[in-house]
């Protein structure tokens, strides 16, 4: 039988502030247990939340960038509920009037599996600000909590049902943190937790109105998680209606290692949160001049992005949608660009040696040791002859390294290119000399043969010698013997 | 009554003011201020209980060095020296922070309430912890899980609640002065009760950080003092903005205390709202008070304007459904995960129902379940979202009165202090608030003064409220009034 499937997700994107939403504590991952807290985020007696400014402008700018629209009077809610990681055994998060609703992401091109997605736009809910809990860690004889990430502002993203199928939950979530990272206003580092998602999947008969049950899957750790997941879920599904089974609403696992999902809890009575408004905290007011403020910080939106750096730059759309993945990636392309040089040849620069290097050290390219303008400089020098591409590839690697500009490198181990005529034709004359099988067969009109022998130079020239001079001056001596 | 049942007694000098003239002249010294109220701890609180804790040699050792700041001539200005009573839910570095319950034994505090931040800048010293009914939760401090406070007046009698201990410490001489906690009528009612003055300012007007919540949208922090003037002076130290509190009023500090030195009474107007005499259950010797008070400030110039304030009739009912909502929310961190006492087990939501079950008192444990209840889905629009729109109206109430008069002369309590144990049934208890909580769903300002006694020999108060920050003209309306009485 055929199914429609019918995907909503809800992701939590961690904002990336100096400190918590509510206290002066630093919002940072990776240090020891308990030392990132104060009374006010340890939920102490007497203690009152102050919010944070810079969160509430960057979950407002969460909802430009998502074509949101922004709650002008907008406010804070408790949401109870009794957990050991939760401070307060209440969570300060946005009920009613949350800052931002009705927004959109645009998805399409190629999918995960390879297949071309539909180019449609799928609708978010709402973003609305809350503050993290503390982080459970369940050890061999007790548990123990850590509330460093307790009070560190979390945006809830929830979207509408729109998503039919796997590669297109993927697809979204991919555009989504695009966004974000875009913005600044988070890094989505999954593993950090950063970003975290949970998926909402039911399946219906193929053109029916009526919704299947809808299945939670929790604690997705990984956009390929959340992408097999899915895969496996709409499998497993379809598998039981078509045998004659019924699913029951219910929250499901994901165990990653297993590659399958697994029976977290049946359908439960729904949960009373008892929300009430934070009587803390007085309502937040959008001006008109702070909505301006914000509005003029709206990135350009990657897709806006790539499709100028093809036409301004004149590079193919595969080098534009590469280089505009991430946002640091285009900044230092347009760097290079405007240091001077061929785009293309930055864009190959780039796409090879530069993000190969990268990848190699795991370092962000933001972090990259080679500055644009050393980059340009080092295309400059290939340019004016000064060196040959294939040293720039020895002397990049060496940059990479050092940080240091090519010239002082090229200088400094004296890779300079030989131009010199009478040098080149000293190295022409010996390879000539050295190979008359390949001459002959030059003269024969075998054109490759000529590839060997400015090989030859360039291996007798210690790989300085100028390519081009080098095959003229093979051709000259050659057809003055000839 | 029989005479060794009565504790009440002012110690020489009385209050703030008086002994910060004798610490200026040198006719005293903090540490000889401190060891004669500490002496006189020790002879009478036994008998009253209102001092949770009074640490004497840390007292003293703080006091030494006030005395040494001001030998030296660096006083922090002219209260150094002088010992404040706090009640047990004001925060105090190093010190328990109890609020009287079973459930934060052993815990304390990590940093100082603005208050009390203020108060130390100004050299004043923290004189021990009072006792209050458990959270804050009570009108008679009888809901204390160390045992109950009495009436200096009368130790039969309750000496009224929640800021019981403060009120009663204050009035037999074992402080010259004390900061309580007014959600309801918590420091107007046992200032009543006690014969001493005590003042709810607007909400707002001193930062609430550091007041450990028992309803967040209603709590102030207000003086418990000997007489008005010291109302003033404390309101003075520990009032104005902090960052630390959103909802505190970024406002100017106001210079109370200089105010009550020149003012024309009989420019005030004094509204008698009509509904306040018609409450069932109204002492005669109260209402004779409050009618007398009227006739004195006609006779001294001022225009007695007829008011009306027909939400007064739902003030108990939306008063207990907010106030309860917010403290079921409010209390749920006590669970003795992080601090506090906890009924250890295997199991978390064990130790919850264990930790909280032997923690909590019965009437915290009640207002919890009313406050869960009326925020439940299905009863949050019939229960809280109603109460909230009936607070919009009582505030109404209030503005469209203040458009009329000055300030507004009410009864603090339908009685005076009453006995330990005779109040049992809850809502009869509940219904004693009647005249108190109106002013903190208003967000309003209110001091209660002695003025006349019962026939009993027990104080009366009565009532003075003003719009929001309008204390300048509450505290002059009272400080006359004192001086009528006297």
């Amino acid at each position: 039988m055929n199914y429609d499937v019918v995907i909503g997700l809800e992701v939590h994107v961690q904002v990336a502030t100096a400190t918590k939403l509510f206290c002066g504590c630093p919002n940072r991952y990776g240090e020891e247990p308990n030392t990132l807290v104060c009374p006010v985020c340890m939920g102490y007696p007497g203690v009152l939340p102050v919010p944070n400014e810079a969160a509430i402008r960057r979950t407002i700018l969460a909802g430009l960038v998502c074509n949101c629209e922004i709650t002008r009077l907008s406010k804070f809610d408790r949401k109870s509920y009794f957990y050991p990681d939760m401070p307060k055994n209440f969570q300060i998060s946005q009920y009613e009037l949350p800052l931002c609703l009705k927004g959109s992401v645009d998805i399409g091109g190629k999918g995960f599996s390879g297949d071309e997605l539909p180019s449609k736009a799928i609708s978010m809910t709402r973003i609305h600000l809350e503050e993290d809990v503390g982080k459970l860690t369940h050890l061999q004889f007790f548990s123990g909590v850590d509330y460093n990430r307790a009070g560190v502002p979390l945006m809830e993203i929830v979207s509408e049902p729109d998503m039919a199928s796997a590669d297109e939950a993927y697809a979204y979530l991919t555009a989504l943190k695009q966004a974000m990272e875009y913005a600044r206003i988070s890094n989505c580092d999954m593993e950090k937790g950063q970003m975290r998602c949970d998926v909402n999947i039911s399946l219906k008969p193929a053109g029916s109105d009526e919704f299947g049950a809808k299945i939670e899957i929790k604690n997705l750790n990984s956009l390929k998680a959340v992408h097999r997941s899915l895969e496996y879920e709409i499998e497993r599904q379809a598998g039981i209606l078509d045998s004659g089974g019924t699913l029951e609403q219910s929250t499901r696992g994901w165990n990653d290692d297993a590659g399958e999902t697994y029976l977290l809890r049946r359908k439960e009575s729904a949960h009373d949160y008892r929300y009430f408004p934070e009587p803390d905290l007085m309502p937040i007011q959008v001006s008109d001049e702070m909505l301006a403020e914000i509005r003029s910080a709206v990135p350009e939106t990657p897709a806006a992005r790539r499709q100028r750096c093809e036409e301004e730059y004149g590079i193919p759309a595969y080098d534009a949608n590469v280089l505009t993945l991430e946002k640091d990636c285009a900044d230092y392309f347009e760097r290079c660009v405007a240091a001077g040089g061929p785009a293309k040849t930055i864009s190959n620069w780039i796409m090879v040696e530069l993000l190969r290097e990268l990848s190699q050290s795991d370092t962000a390219i933001a972090d990259c040791p080679v500055s644009p303008e050393n980059l340009a400089a080092l295309i400059g020098l290939i340019d004016k002859n000064v060196i040959n591409g294939k040293i720039a590839k020895t002397v990049f690697v060496e940059m990479f390294k050092t940080g240091a500009d090519p010239a002082a490198i090229v200088k400094e181990k004296g890779l300079e290119q030989v131009t010199d005529s009478s040098e080149i034709t000293r190295f022409v004359q010996e390879a000539v000399a050295a190979n008359p099988g390949p001459v002959q067969e030059f003269r024969s009109g075998k054109e490759q043969a000529l590839n060997f022998l400015v090989g030859q130079v360039m291996k007798l020239s210690r790989g300085k010698a100028n390519p081009q001079m080098a095959a003229q001056g093979l051709k000259d001596e050659i057809e003055r013997f000839g | 009554m029989t005479e060794d049942k009565k504790l009440v007694q002012r110690p020489k000098p009385g209050t703030i003011h008086e002994a910060a003239a004798a610490l200026a002249d040198g006719q005293t010294t903090s540490v000889a201020l401190c060891e004669q109220l500490i002496e006189r701890s020790r002879a009478v609180d036994a008998a009253i209980n209102g001092f949770r804790q009074l640490d004497a040699e840390a007292i003293l050792r703080q006091a030494e060095r006030s005395d040494a700041r001001r030998t030296a001539g660096q006083e922090h200005g002219p209260y150094d020296g002088i010992p404040v009573a706090l009640k047990d839910n004001l925060a105090v570095t190093g010190e328990s922070c109890g609020c009287a319950s079973r459930i934060l034994e052993g815990y304390t505090a990590a940093y100082d309430a603005t208050a009390v931040a203020r108060l130390k800048a100004a050299g004043m010293l923290c004189f021990g912890r009072t006792n209050m009914d458990e959270f804050a939760m009570g009108s008679s401090t009888e809901n204390s899980g160390y045992g109950p406070a009495r009436n200096p007046w009368n130790t039969d009698c309750v000496p009224g609640g929640s800021s019981g201990g403060s009120a009663a410490v204050v009035a037999s001489g074992q402080a010259l002065a004390a900061l309580g906690t007014d959600t309801g009528g918590s420091i107007r009612q046992p200032a009543s009760f006690c014969g001493i003055v005590g003042m709810k300012p607007t909400y707002g007007l001193i930062s609430r950080y550091g007041l450990v919540a028992y309803a967040s949208s209603l709590d102030q922090i207000g003086p418990l003092t000997a007489d008005v003037r010291d109302a003033a002076v404390l309101l003075d130290v520990v009032s104005g903005y902090d960052d630390r509190d959103s909802t505190s009023i970024p406002t100017q500090n106001g210079n109370f205390n200089q105010a009550l030195d020149n003012y024309d009474i009989g420019s005030l107007r004094i509204g008698v709202p009509a509904e306040y005499f018609n409450v069932e259950g109204l002492a005669p010797h109260v209402r004779t008070a409050v009618e007398t008070a009227i006739s004195a400030y006609r006779d001294a110039g001022c225009e007695i304007v007829d008011l009306t304030l027909p939400t007064m009739k739902y003030v108990v009912a939306v008063y207990y459904i907010i106030a309860t909502a917010e403290a079921s929310s409010n209390l749920a961190r006590y669970d003795g995960i992080r601090y506090g006492a906890r009924a250890s087990t295997d199991d978390v939501l064990e130790t919850y129902y264990k930790t909280r079950e032997a923690g909590f008192n019965k009437e915290t444990k009640r207002r919890i379940i009313l406050g869960t209840y009326v925020l439940s889905s299905g009863y949050y629009d019939a229960y809280y979202l109603r109460a909230q729109k009936v607070r919009t109206l009582v505030r109404k109430d209030y503005t469209d009165a203040f458009q009329k008069c000055d300030v507004i002369i009410s009864p603090v309590s339908p009685i005076p202090a009453f006995r330990c144990g005779e109040i049992s049934d809850p809502l009869q208890m509940y219904l004693m608030d009647i005249y108190t909580v109106p002013v903190n769903l208003a967000g309003n300002c209110s001091i209660s003064v002695p003025f006349g006694t019962h026939a009993n020999g027990l104080p009366i108060g009565v009532q003075l409220i003003g719009d929001a920050l309008q204390e300048t003209k509450i505290l002059r309306a009272a400080h006359w009034l004192e001086g009528v009485g006297n």
